[in-house]
């Protein structure tokens, strides 16, 4: 199944979404506005001649200078229908383009690959409700994989573990403790 | 007698652990012996190599990714090459593909073996990391004896092999696959009617068809649930169709039945292995001829003006690859391995991204583990087999 | 060789040794090191076939790992180390008992490796002090028992 058929298909289950066939080598990629992801993807999921019941991974590529910059593709599968698919969305980078849905509802795998994205790429995607470092410290600065970030960065190697409760946080937590074990 | 008070206890675990395959670090809420959540954190491995990636060029990249899951470099190498050469649009000549599925096959049996043995040890059967190291050791002399190194034989060139087979190639493989088999049943002998094996795999972590397709666990996982998914045989790559296997699964879903699929996968790569060293000449074609990514051979080199000018621009600039994207997957020891590369039409690659199964699989985990005891983590966590490399990159 | 045996009894009942007691702690010492169960990597695997029968480090004294750093000696840094197991590192190295020793086993642990980039330490002896650099990409099972065995040279040569 190529590009074109699987968008005629997609046209008639999200109507009034604008699609576009990308170019490829390999299998069929189809570009989806940000706005219409999440029912594009639950059409995908769901239409009996596409099922593509396992979301394969999410990653992004940065296309600096271009503008839009970002490139999040998810590549999915269909394991009944034996096809594949990869999905461009385009990003900008700017605050307010530069905002996803998540796709957590529709393939839960979803949840780890974009805490990776916006760790690698700082590309944010609402409603995900986890968005923290995944890879990289919790305290790390700035986002390794987008081409303006060096490869090799000049900063000691930290040998201690920063405390993670606050001193007043600790406090608080003795006088619960000491509370609980009056009781 | 007044109420008893109780609260759940939180344990960390890793990223220093003996038994966490690495270092994977799980935060654990107990009630007891129960598990009543669970937080993976990852990343303790995360060595950056899609960023070095795009610092080398295309051919110096094999060597980078083959480091990624280090118990399945040729698989690794495997899916990358493949995706680099779908966007030159290179086609293999049929030798260089059959051996590519030897070495690939003789891989999953190697990254099975340090899994049965690990996985075993982790439960108690200390003694079976011996015997799956020792015939482990096999294939790595096998590697050696391919490309001069144990572990990452970079043997896997874009264009084809990087040299041709070595003279006791063959001999060596043939040995080592007629010794194999009986070495399958010792290994079941050991584990798969044994009680206290049994005991601590079977109902253990359970994981149904539905939610391991839902985590994108495509491989040995999702097979022990019941799929039949299989790359080789949904998507064949490299000749995999020409070849008669068969695709174990089991429908279990738990730690015992994704043991049996890992154990009967080993037989049926022992099978395609034997298929692939008949069709293997012990010389012949060892890469395609395209002047663009393979020099010309030595003699031409030495006598001919033009081939050392082109074996100089792939030495020293290498090659281009057009514009465009690719995503090539392979069926690795864990799942679906594939490299998702894109190239801006220069002589390195713009973005080179692995698809991880371990990441997948440690989602995952939180679902498998919970309301099991807290004894069993380990188990399940050797029955997904995970590599943490593979998983951090 | 600092200890001379002596046998003063011809029917061999008395057999007795006379050594300095420095001398007889670190023969104590490097004959059975127990490294830390500490694995980062690649050459983890490495390390683990060193443990097995084909190498055999046994040999040495040195196949008891442990999985606490609490009861071993050595720490064998196998593999390489990234800015986010830099700390857990350190403090699996703190908590191990004097007199402790570190191998860096592989070229990323000692020096980065290929991995030139932000996420990993460029050497670990920014880290922990390192004795023994074993090169390689894994270094083979021989390279890391050599470096095991250069390991006990510099206890036997070192002050208790």
């Amino acid at each position: 199944m190529d590009a074109s058929s699987i968008l005629d298909t997609l046209k008639t289950a999200v109507p009034g979404a604008s699609y576009e066939a990308g170019a490829s080598v390999d299998f069929a990629t189809i570009y989806v506005p940000a706005a219409s992801l999440v029912e594009t993807c639950r059409a995908l999921r769901d239409t009996p001649s596409l099922r593509f019941n396992v979301l394969i991974e999410v990653t992004a590529a940065d296309y600096l200078p271009r503008e839009p910059r970002f490139e999040v593709v998810y590549h999915v599968l269909s394991i009944p229908n034996r096809l594949r698919l990869r999905v461009k969305v385009r990003v900008a980078s700017n605050e307010v383009d530069g905002v996803l849905p998540t796709v957590q509802s529709i393939w839960p795998a979803a949840g780890w690959p974009e805490r990776e994205v916006w760790d690698m790429f700082g590309i944010i995607f609402a409603g995900h409700g986890d968005l923290r470092r995944l890879l990289m410290p919790e305290d790390w600065e700035g986002h390794p994989a987008r081409k303006d970030y060096p490869v090799q960065i000049r900063k000691a190697a930290q040998t201690y573990e920063p405390l993670e409760v606050t001193e007043d946080e600790f406090k608080a937590n003795i006088e619960r403790d000491r509370l609980k074990r009056a009781h | 007698m007044a109420e008893l008070r109780t609260e759940t206890m939180t344990v960390n675990m890793g990223p220093q652990h003996p038994s966490t395959h690495g270092v994977l670090r799980l935060v654990l809420e107990l009630d007891g012996e129960t598990i009543k959540s669970c937080m993976p954190t990852i990343g303790y491995l995360h060595t950056g190599i899609e960023k070095t990636a795009e610092q080398k060029k295309w051919q110096q990249v094999v060597p980078l990714v083959e480091r990624m899951d280090y118990l399945a470099a040729q698989s690794n190498s495997l899916a990358y090459v493949l995706s680099v050469e779908t966007l030159l649009g290179l086609e293999m000549p049929q030798r260089v593909k059959d051996i590519r599925v030897l070495l690939a096959e003789l891989q999953r049996i190697a990254s099975h073996l340090v899994w049965i043995g690990t996985h075993a040890m982790e439960i108690g059967a200390v003694s079976m990391l011996f015997y799956a190291i020792r015939e482990r050791e096999l294939l790595l002399n096998i590697n050696e004896l391919v490309a001069g190194f144990r572990f990452f034989p970079s043997y896997f060139r874009v264009g084809g092999l990087r040299e041709d087979l070595p003279r006791g190639f063959h001999d060596a493989v043939t040995a080592f696959l007629d010794r194999f088999p009986a070495k399958i049943d010792e290994f079941e002998g050991l584990l798969t009617k044994n009680d206290m094996f049994t005991h601590r795999t079977q109902g253990v972590g359970v994981i149904t068809l539905d939610e391991a397709l839902a985590w994108g666990l495509v491989g040995p996982i999702a097979r022990g649930s019941g799929s039949d998914y299989d790359v080789r045989k949904y998507f064949p790559y490299t000749g995999y169709e020409t070849y008669d296997f068969k695709v174990p699964t089991a429908t279990e879903g738990d730690v015992f039945a994704r043991y049996r699929v890992r154990v009967e996968e080993m037989r049926q790569s022992v099978l395609i292995s034997r298929q692939a060293l008949e069709r293997v000449t012990p010389s012949g074609a060892w890469a395609c001829d395209d002047p663009r990514v393979v020099p010309p051979p030595k003699d031409k080199v030495y006598t001919e003006m033009e081939a050392l000018i082109q074996h100089f621009l792939i030495y020293s600039q290498g090659f281009t690859v057009p514009v465009g994207d690719a995503y090539v997957p392979v069926e690795g020891p864990r799942g679906e391995h594939g490299c998702y590369v894109v190239s801006d039409g220069t002589n390195r690659p713009w973005r080179v991204k692995m698809r991880a199964p371990s990441f997948m699989a440690i989602q995952a985990l939180p679902k498998v583990i919970q309301n099991g005891m807290i004894a069993d983590v380990i188990a399940v966590i050797g029955s997904t087999d995970v590599v943490m490399g593979d998983c951090d990159r | 060789m600092n200890a001379h045996a002596h046998d003063h009894s011809p029917d061999g009942e008395f057999g007795f040794l006379t050594t300095k007691l420095e001398w007889l702690i670190q023969w104590a010492r490097r004959s059975a090191i127990w490294p830390a169960q500490f694995g980062l990597a690649c050459c983890a695997i490495e390390m683990m076939s060193m443990a097995t029968s084909r190498y055999d480090v046994a040999r040495f004294g040195a196949e008891v790992f442990r999985g606490s750093p609490r009861q071993s000696d050595l720490m064998i840094v196998a593999g390489r180390l990234s800015r986010k197991m830099a700390p857990a590192m350190r403090r699996v190295y703190d908590q191990m008992p004097d007199p402790k020793w570190v191998i860096s086993m592989g070229a990323c642990a000692s020096v980065g490796g290929v991995f030139d980039n932000y996420a990993i330490v460029q050497g670990v002896d920014q880290v922990v002090p390192v004795d023994v650099y074993v090169p390689g990409c894994p270094p083979r099972p021989e390279s890391l028992i050599y470096g095991l065995v250069q390991l006990q040279q510099k206890i036997a040569r070192s002050r208790a």
